[in-house]
């Protein structure tokens, strides 16, 4: 089977669900949707037993292939363990989304092309080799990201932050292609397998940190990591299953994606260390941290999805650290990158859950202000288990799984401080710190978020409606994935096996060669280590501090907000619009004059110049015809016309000035030996005539209106301009024949090959007939539009009047 | 807006059909001698606005009641499918052809199929310009 | 003949560029008619004009003028009164609309998009 087709299914699919939302009123467009990813999760499912061998599929298809581009479908372990979250999630979104969206009151037909779209987009940027396309499939990840949250656009908070999450990633995705054109310059070509096999010679080239910082840009920003995390907050404008589906379990994740992928041709480099590591770090920290100042439980989601993405960022690169120490050294770090990927699934399942029950309370409640809220749990009882679950696990808390991740996250980060490259020695004595810090924060928030919700006073007069328990069929999706949440604290190493494993051979071949290779056995209890003394000392001052919640956050607010990432954003775009308009101001008069001025300046600047720097003038009396004398009459005809137009004060003087100008062409053609022309002149002259007599009476009289000096000089100037650029042109043209005229292959075969005497007419019909098809065309558009201008009119004199008063 | 002109009137009649059968002249010999499809066709449509000066336009639109939008239209048609014809015989896209044929009355003459596609070009002329014309003597 | 050309056709594009950077509606579709008359006496000219017979095969006759700039010259002849013919009415029916047939007053507004 060709998995490459697969990726495009839910686009094609998109295509079909207007209709059937238009025609099916009857049944939720979501059901339709449903049947995608199901099916493709069954399909991509099937390649299970392959990765685990340590085997890819592989297939593709041209796209572009002059242009070496084409779709190819690189399915090993860790493309199929997104591939597989994607349309995992995806399913339970869509169903989730069945019962979170109104049939008749949502347009359906809008929300599910776009994300089947974004669907599409994911797969390709997971399961693409090819760099090129990667890039389409991610910058179409932005574009139906920003379409998604944009869905209610009719809410001014949804633009804003449509816009702002596409102004952040689309400037990421373009310094990551151009990352991408860097290494394809570097490797000379554009399949990522092959610039990792290159990866030890890439390495000493002078591009390599420039591609190295450019695609960690693209990664650091879809991923919304420090300091371009702020557009994921904003984000949270979407409807709930696509803040579920997209800004926690899926598209945030690209990024990690880009990193794990890229860490086997970058691992050399301490840069990428410092950088993936570090930026990942604070990023845990500062998530953590604000996710206390919200109070709105998106908010908070939005905040921790930050810090979990940070974490598995800082994990990938420890994991990159690997490649230094070799397998044979028994450090932690080549557990690194499976703990990142291990985490990544725990991640999806609680996040993916919590974010689908902030969805309920707001849509049972009507509010997702966390301090209108309260005393749910006797109302929502089974929403409250599972967000307990949730909350739980991203508190690292056992029995969930967010426990087992969380205490690899604790040795790998404990261990960098022992490592002894890159400077680590001195300042990697931070890391657990900082990730101690920034996990106690997380255990605070999670409670807030819980129980803050669930537990207190119940406050019914704040609430929009009558808070109630939600329907079953909103409860299914959030129930999977708690259930998975406890199933795999019970079971982590049949997931590790199955999944993790093969993806972490993705990350570290230059560890691995198998899959069995990989000893990693998870297991809940370790015995009294130190990472089970810090989860205790988190617990412990982590209940402290959100007994005391109340007391220190009102601190939040005495952080100055003219600071903020936030503020410098607004800033930025309020200065590039407002600096743009004046720009444009400058030139964009709105008087088609100065544009005619524009274009004609150009012209005489752009030929003048090539004109002297070819130094292509040149004059020559050769070849030249003979001067006769009526000739010379014609042509002082011609100009005596010409400025008979220049001078005329009425229409009807210029209008015959006009058509005396274009006999005298006639007769110049009649001269020079091109009667076809001539009769063609002369006719189209009497009807051109006859013409501007018929529109005479509509036409304006002629005014001149300019009755400013300067005005008419500067024409004048510009005029005069044009008319000596003409003549240099004229001139050179003729006095150099650089080639032989074509037209004596016509001469030769006008009557052998096309049977025709009469070369000009023959050169229309058949050796140019397209041009004249085209041209027969043009001429029947301009008929239409002048039918149109006429007789089409959109408004009746009655209106016209009534537009002036 | 017409005057009734009776010299104009009279003259027109006469030279209107000189005028139709030159250009019908011009259009046939276009392949061999000064003319073809463009000279042709807007020959024939000066033709037409010559009796539109003489007399007015219902007068003329009763006597010649041609649709000159359609007009265009076949004419495209012609054109094109004269051009997309050639597919048919597995030649590229407008490959002309021609052959000498011996017509009863006139003796041996060429045919050729670039004079169908010139056929295209001048039903095109006539439609435009008439269509021209028409619309901005009608607007009122 | 062809230097004496040369400087008629930069005459006529003189004359064409100015009427058409006026504010008269009617001026600049004159304008553009010169324009068109200056380009295709640009075009024989380039081409040359020192044939001595037209381009008809006629048995004798070796030196025909160059036939490849009459066909573009006869292609854009007709062309250009399509376009003079669209010019013609947009002006005039702006006119009617509008009211005015001074270039400066069409500006349009902002909210005119």
């Amino acid at each position: 089977m060709s998995f490459v087709y697969f990726i495009f299914i839910p686009m094609i699919v998109a295509l079909v669900i207007p209709f059937l939302y238009k025609k099916v009123s009857g049944i939720h467009t979501g059901w339709f949707v449903l049947v995608v990813p199901v099916v493709l999760f069954g399909l991509y499912t099937t390649l299970l037993p392959m990765v685990q061998k340590g085997e890819a599929h592989s297939s593709s298809f041209d796209w572009i292939p002059s242009l070496d581009i084409s779709f190819i479908s690189y399915i090993d372990g860790l493309s199929l363990l997104f591939s597989l979250l994607i349309t995992g999630i995806g399913s339970l979104v869509v169903l989730y989304s069945i019962f979170y969206l109104d049939k008749t009151r949502e347009q359906l037909h809008n929300f599910y092309v776009y994300l089947l779209l974004f669907m599409t987009a994911m797969l390709g940027v997971v399961q693409s080799d090819h760099l090129i396309s990667l890039y389409f499939f991610w910058e179409l990840t932005s574009i139906s990201s920003f379409l998604l949250i944009g869905y209610w656009y009719k809410r001014d908070r949804s633009r804003f932050g449509a816009l702002k999450s596409m102004m952040i990633t689309v400037f990421g995705g373009l310094m990551m292609l151009g990352g991408f054109v860097l290494l394809s310059i570097m490797g000379d070509t554009y399949s990522i397998r092959e610039l990792i096999a290159l990866a030890p010679e890439l390495a000493n080239h002078k591009w390599f940190v420039w591609s190295l910082v450019l695609v960690l840009l693209g990664a650091f920003t879809k991923s919304a990591q420090f300091p371009f995390y702020i557009w994921l907050p904003d984000a949270m404008e979407a409807p709930t299953p696509v803040s579920a589906y997209l800004h926690s379990a899926t598209m945030v994740k690209a990024g990690l994606y880009l990193v794990a992928r890229f860490t086997p041709l970058y691992a050399s480099s301490e840069y990428w260390i410092w950088l993936v590591t570090g930026i990942g770090l604070l990023t845990l920290f500062w998530g953590s941290f604000f996710a206390l100042k919200q109070t709105d439980l998106k908010g908070i989601l939005a905040f921790s999805t930050v810090s979990q993405l940070g974490l598995i960022m800082s994990l990938l690169g420890a994991g990159a650290i690997s490649f230094h120490t070799g397998v044979e050294d028994n450090s932690i770090f080549k557990y690194a990158a499976f703990a990142a990927i291990f985490h990544l699934v725990n991640h999806a399942t609680f996040k993916g859950c919590l974010f689908m029950i902030a969805g309920i309370i707001d849509h049972e409640t009507g509010t997702r202000d966390i301090r209108k809220l309260g005393g749910l749990m006797s109302l929502m009882p089974i929403t409250f288990t599972i967000a307990l679950i949730g909350s739980f696990s991203m508190a690292g808390l056992p029995p969930f799984n967010g426990f087992l991740s969380k205490e690899m996250f604790l040795t790998g980060m404990r261990s960098i401080s022992e490592f002894d490259l890159f400077a680590f020695d001195t300042w990697g004595i931070l890391f657990p710190i900082i990730a101690w810090i920034a996990s106690v924060f997380t255990f605070v928030y999670s409670f807030y978020f819980v129980f803050r919700t669930f537990t207190g006073k119940h406050k019914p007069e704040l609430l929009p409606k009558q808070a109630h328990e939600a329907p079953i069929g909103m409860l299914i999706s959030p129930a999977i994935l708690g259930s998975l949440v406890v199933a795999i604290f019970f079971i982590p190493n049949i997931i590790g096996d199955a999944l993790v494993k093969p993806a972490v051979m993705a990350i570290q071949p230059f560890l691995y060669t198998s899959t069995s290779d990989i000893k990693i056995h998870v297991s809940a209890w370790h015995g009294l280590t130190p990472e089970l003394w810090m989860t205790v000392g988190i617990i412990v001052l982590g209940y402290l501090l959100y007994l005391t919640l109340s007391k220190w956050q009102p601190l939040y607010s005495k952080f100055p907000e003219g600071f903020s990432l936030n503020r410098l954003y607004d800033c930025l775009m309020f200065l590039s619009e407002v600096g743009t308009n004046r720009l444009s101001r400058l030139y964009m008069s709105g008087y088609m004059r100065s544009y005619l001025v524009y274009m004609f300046t150009g012209i005489i600047l752009l030929t003048i110049s090539t004109v002297f720097i070819q130094n292509a003038f040149d004059m020559s009396f050769a070849m030249i015809s003979p001067i006769r004398f009526y000739e010379l009459i014609i042509a002082l005809v011609l100009v005596a016309g010409t400025v008979t137009i220049l001078l005329a004060k009425s229409r009807l003087t210029s209008i015959i000035a006009l058509g005396a100008v274009g006999y005298t062409v006639a007769l110049f053609f009649v001269i020079f030996n091109a009667p076809d022309l001539a009769l063609t002149q002369l006719v189209i002259e009497t009807v051109s005539v006859a013409l501007f007599l018929l529109a005479f009476y509509h036409l304006p009289k002629l005014n001149r209106h300019e009755n400013r000096m300067k005005f008419r000089l500067g024409n004048a100037l510009v005029a005069f301009g044009v008319g000596v650029t003409v003549t240099i042109v004229a001139l050179s043209a003729h006095s150099q024949k650089l080639v032989p005229s074509i037209s004596s292959y016509y001469e030769e075969t006008v009557y052998t090959e096309a049977g025709g005497g009469n070369i000009v007419n023959v050169i229309l019909v058949d050796y140019r007939g397209f041009d004249t098809l085209f041209e027969i065309a043009v001429l029947a558009i301009a008929s239409l539009g002048i039918i149109g201008m006429i007789k089409l009119r959109l408004t009746t004199k009655k209106e016209v009047n009534r537009n002036e008063n | 807006m017409k005057t009734n002109d009776v010299i104009l009137q009279t003259t027109t009649k006469l030279i209107f059909f000189i005028i139709i059968l030159f250009s019908i002249h011009i259009f046939f010999a276009g392949h061999y001698a000064p003319g073809g499809g463009f000279v042709g066709g807007l020959l024939t449509a000066s033709g037409i606005v010559l009796l539109l000066l003489a007399y007015d336009i219902k007068t003329v639109s009763t006597a010649l009641p041609i649709n000159y939008t359609v007009m265009t239209a076949i004419g495209l048609l012609v054109a094109l499918a004269t051009a997309a014809g050639s597919i048919i015989f597995n030649v590229p896209f407008f490959t002309h052809a021609f052959d000498y044929f011996d017509l009863p009355l006139l003796g041996k003459q060429s045919l050729h199929t670039a004079m169908l596609f010139d056929t295209g070009v001048y039903l095109v002329v006539v439609g435009v310009t008439m269509t021209i014309i028409q619309s901005i003597g009608a607007d009122d | 003949m062809e230097i004496v050309m040369c400087f008629v056709i930069g005459f006529l594009f003189m004359a064409a560029v100015y009427l058409m950077l006026s504010k008269s509606l009617l001026r600049i579709i004159i304008g553009t008619g010169l324009l068109s008359h200056g380009a295709h006496l640009l075009i024989l000219t380039m081409g040359g004009l020192d044939g001595s017979s037209p381009p008809v095969v006629s048995p004798g006759v070796t030196d025909y003028a160059d036939p490849l700039p009459q066909a573009l010259i006869l292609t854009a002849i007709v062309i250009s009164f399509g376009v003079t013919a669209f010019f013609l009415v947009l002006a005039y029916r702006s006119y009617q609309e509008l009211g005015t047939d001074n270039m400066n007053l069409m500006r349009g507004t902002e909210d005119d998009d």
